[in-house]
């Protein structure tokens, strides 16, 4: 009987596992496309945290699952169950595998933070920990590598401005290298904004009256979205931005071409609602803060 | 009879002066200083703001249905979910919670009453006044606050009405009466749980739902004089302008994030910990069995209490927080899921191998067991830094909080109510009525709240009035589980009322259930016990048959 037992425990545990390695497998496609040497390290990790999350979420519902479908009372069975209080073994075992569990799980994130080194609002303290395992991806992120671009950010209500300080380019569209780190000096003029590009993973709170250093390594061409991910305002939700990423030439195309046109204002929503402000079923009049000016800027979309 | 235990708890030994004996409905709605009438105040204030809750809930889930913002203009929105966050938890969860366990925590230690009973009612009858002073911002100039349920600076300090009196004033206001009801509460509970138990309530004979309560009080007393503090600045910031945390005047916008949240992590704790209580108390009676690990159970609760104070950095990972603060922080958010997790290991091996009867409170407990599974393994995600940095503000984490307050908190506050609604009114509740309430509200949550977790990792953020159009699918599912969860709580509020009215009359202890609130008549009478009860044995002793209190005569024997 006891063989019996302990084999059909080994049978759904192997179950457990192997569905549960294949949802990890699965989360992949539950993301945006990679365009950052940042997201295949994030996808990763999140591919992991899946795996184990499936695991114990399986194997707690089938547990309470069993019970609820085979240990029910019967309608005049008015007994009570087995009287057990507690098990020391039972109870050690499962405050240790919890604990290696989350120093697991503490380990790996704390690796993959490190060599993303995106710096965000302060220094990195880039630790190299011995326990730091050779990643396929680390080459973009090598701490040695200088980012070769260095763009600024401003974020205002409700606008994004980017600047190419040596082409003397503004725009309201993000260009960036392919397979090159870039540098960002972000600031804001008014509010907390937050730089949030979910194709890169990568997201930064833009604190006003300071300078936040950020850094990454956009790997795939295409049109991506930023958008503002803490709360603005009235406008919040019109505050985004294309993301270009091209080859390096056409990168280089682009800003010669650009850096030749004479600045004009840009279009931009929030302002465009704000004089409007006929949206809406329902109007009650609520004043909302006014939209700083139209960005003067060489390129717009 | 002896006086030992009237000794031991002479606070309330003797006529309450204020104890009026009137049972009527009127009761209600007076300044009663008895702890039961103001447990069943403070539930019903509380589940009426639960609507008005839903009601902004609504709002929001119609104008996401469609991409676009057609619904309401963008300011109504952004009050919307500002009111709902703000009202769902200072409205529905702390006051539903605090109304249990005024309800429940003198019954269950043998006390009369609570230690200090004034201050209890003057404690509840502050919620309404922050609930309607709230209401009363939708008719000022400019409206309710739109700073969001956190009310980050420089946002909330932006005032575009120019008025003084404004709506972020009004919502400044309210919490700042909130958080002293909160403290009264807090002192209040301590006070008697360590006080005022009947003789031989040991701590390791007190049920796990008191554990719970103390835990839970005990972080309001350190955690909410913080968060006034912020708020009290915050006020000045924008009424008298000081510059604590406008950066345009030389403050540090930052610094309020830490006032707020090292208070309002741990307050989610002060809600989550009185539902595991719940859940404590409700699965040993449905399965029959003495709950599994109770010393661990309790002592975790304390545990978790400890580690919330230390993890309030993790809503801060992207904010201007350095990297070594953000790794600091991660280790600590994990280690909570260690005490959560005896907790949940303890109820599964409770049911394991038990006599399961399926009612109401065992099927809306079960459902908020596996939801908060869901929820702590979501919780686990958030906490590791390079995970959240894609994530935060986004839906993703709307839904794991969702899952939380929602599929746990609010499913254990049902549960509750339909365990104790006989002991509280004298009358059944309808068992198919409760079945169909279940059903509905655990369809209606996975549908309202698992397709945030899609739309988080696609990108979505949190706090928008309209979207990119990829996003609209699950929306869609989302906001018809929202609108079916709103419907969810038909069959409930009829059961509710009808029952009380004309329900079968209960008997003392419908539920067979160990503990000392069953042993009294259903209503229990005014002071509770004629005689304070002398407990024995530990809780639980489902299939031990112990006598939990001792006979009038051998009271001398014990203690
Ligand atoms: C297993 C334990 C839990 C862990 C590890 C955990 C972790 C987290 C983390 C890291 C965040 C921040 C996410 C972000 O802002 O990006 C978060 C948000 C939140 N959590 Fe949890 N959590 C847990 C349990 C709970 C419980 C028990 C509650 C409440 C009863 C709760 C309620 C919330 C709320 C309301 C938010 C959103 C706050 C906001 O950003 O507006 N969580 N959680
Ligand atoms: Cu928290």
């Amino acid at each position: 009987m006891k063989i019996w037992n302990v084999s059909i425990i080994i049978v759904s545990a192997i179950a457990l596992t192997l569905v549960s390695l294949w949802i990890g497998q699965q989360a992949y496609s539950w993301l945006p496309p990679q365009a950052a040497a940042e997201s295949q390290l994030i996808d990763d990790l999140f591919s992991f945290l899946v795996t184990l999350g499936a695991f114990i979420f399986l194997g707690v519902t089938a547990t309470v699952i069993y019970s609820v479908t085979f240990h029910r009372a019967g309608k005049y069975d008015f007994k009570d169950g087995p009287p057990i209080e507690g098990n020391i073994t039972v109870e050690v075992v499962w405050t240790v595998i919890p604990i290696l569990l989350v120093l697991w799980i503490a380990g790996y994130s704390y690796q993959v933070y490190d060599q993303m080194a995106i710096r965000g609002p302060m220094e990195v303290v880039h630790l190299h920990t011995p326990m730091g395992m050779e990643s396929a991806y680390a080459a973009p992120m090598d701490s040695s590598t200088k980012p070769v671009e260095n763009i600024e950010v401003n974020a205002k209500q409700w606008a994004w401005v980017f600047r190419y300080p040596n082409q003397g380019v503004t725009s309201t569209e993000l260009h960036l290298p392919s397979d090159r780190r870039v540098h960002l000096a972000m600031q804001s003029e008014d509010v907390i904004h937050g730089f949030y590009i979910p194709a890169f993973r990568l997201k930064q709170d833009i604190i006003p009256k300071r300078t936040i250093d950020f850094e990454f390594t956009p790997i795939r061409v295409g049109k991506y979205r930023l958008t503002d991910s803490q709360f603005s305002g009235a406008y919040f939700a019109t505050m985004q931005a294309n993301v270009v990423v091209e080859s390096a030439e056409d990168y280089d195309k682009w800003l010669a071409e650009v850096a030749t046109h004479k600045p004009s204002p840009a279009p931009n929503q929030a302002a465009a609602e704000y004089t409007l402000q006929t949206k809406g079923l329902i109007k009650t009049g609520w004043p909302a803060v006014k939209p700083a000016q139209p960005p003067l800027v060489n390129y717009s979309n | 009879m002896t006086n030992i235990s009237v000794k031991d708890i002479n606070i309330t030994s003797g006529a309450n002066p204020d104890h009026e004996a009137g049972t009527g409905w009127k009761r209600y709605f007076s300044f009663s200083t008895d702890h039961k009438v103001i447990g069943i105040q403070y539930i019903v204030t509380a589940f009426v703001l639960f609507l008005v809750g839903g009601i902004f809930a609504m709002v929001i889930r119609g104008e996401l249905i469609t991409p676009e913002s057609d619904l309401v203009d963008r300011t109504v929105y952004n009050a919307m979910f500002t009111m709902h966050g703000t009202v769902m938890l200072f409205g529905w969860t702390f006051p539903v919670l605090v109304g249990f366990a005024n309800y429940l925590v003198p019954l269950m230690i043998g006390a009369r009453d609570m230690a200090f009973p004034r201050l209890n009612a003057v404690a509840f009858w502050m919620v309404p006044v922050a609930a309607i002073l709230l209401m009363a911002s939708f008719f000022v100039p400019g409206g309710p606050a739109q700073a969001g349920w956190w009310s980050y600076p420089p946002v909330s300090l932006q005032n575009p009405s120019g008025q003084l009196i404004n709506g972020q004033f009004i919502w400044l206001l309210a919490v700042a009466v909130s958080g002293v009801s909160s403290i009264m509460g807090a002192v209040n509970f301590v006070t008697t749980i360590v006080k005022m138990r009947a003789p031989g309530m040991t701590f390791f004979r007190m049920p796990l739902f008191v554990w719970a309560v103390f835990s839970a009080q005990i972080i309001q007393l350190f955690g909410l004089p913080a968060l006034t503090a912020g708020a009290v600045m915050l006020l000045f910031d924008l009424t008298v302008g000081t510059s604590f945390f406008d950066p345009a005047k030389g403050g540090n916008a930052v610094l309020f994030q830490h006032f707020f949240w090292f208070y309002s992590h741990p307050a989610v704790y002060v809600i989550i910990l009185p539902v595991f209580g719940i859940f404590s108390e409700i699965f040993p009676v449905y399965a029959r069995k003495p709950l599994f690990g109770y010393r661990v159970v309790a002592i975790s609760s304390l545990l978790i209490a400890g580690v919330s104070a230390l993890v309030w950095v993790h809503h801060m990972y992207v904010s201007g927080t350095p990297g070594w603060m953000r790794l600091i922080f991660m280790l600590t958010t994990m280690f909570v899921s260690v005490p959560t997790g005896i907790k949940v290991f303890a109820w599964v091996a409770t049911i394991w191998g038990g006599k399961l009867r399926l009612n109401t409170p065992m099927l809306f407990a079960l459902g908020g067991l596996i939801l908060f599974v869901f929820a702590g393994i979501t919780g686990i995600t958030l906490s590791s830094v390079p995970l959240d940095i894609h994530v935060n503000n986004t839906y993703y984490v709307v839904g794991h909080f969702h899952y939380v307050l929602y599929g746990t908190v609010t499913m254990g506050m049902f549960a509750a109510i339909y365990h104790w609604f006989p002991k509280m009114t004298g009358r059944m509740y309808n068992e198919g009525w409760g079945q169909l309430h279940f059903w509905l509200a655990f369809i209606g949550t996975n549908l309202n709240f698992f397709p945030m977790h899609p739309l988080g990792l696609q990108g979505m953020l949190r706090r928008v009035s309209s979207y990119a159009p990829e996003y609209e699918f699950w929306n869609i599912v989302a906001s018809l589980g929202g609108f079916l969860l709103g419907m969810s709580t038909l069959p409930f509020i009829l059961n509710m009322i009808a029952s009380w009215m004309h329900g079968k009359p209960a008997p003392e202890n419908p539920w067979r259930a160990i503990g000392l609130e069953w042993l009294v008549s259903s209503p229990p009478p005014v002071e509770n016990f004629e005689e304070i009860p002398v407990v024995i044995s530990e809780p639980y002793g489902y299939g031990k048959s112990e006598p939990l209190v001792a006979a009038a005569g051998e009271v001398h024997n014990h203690k």
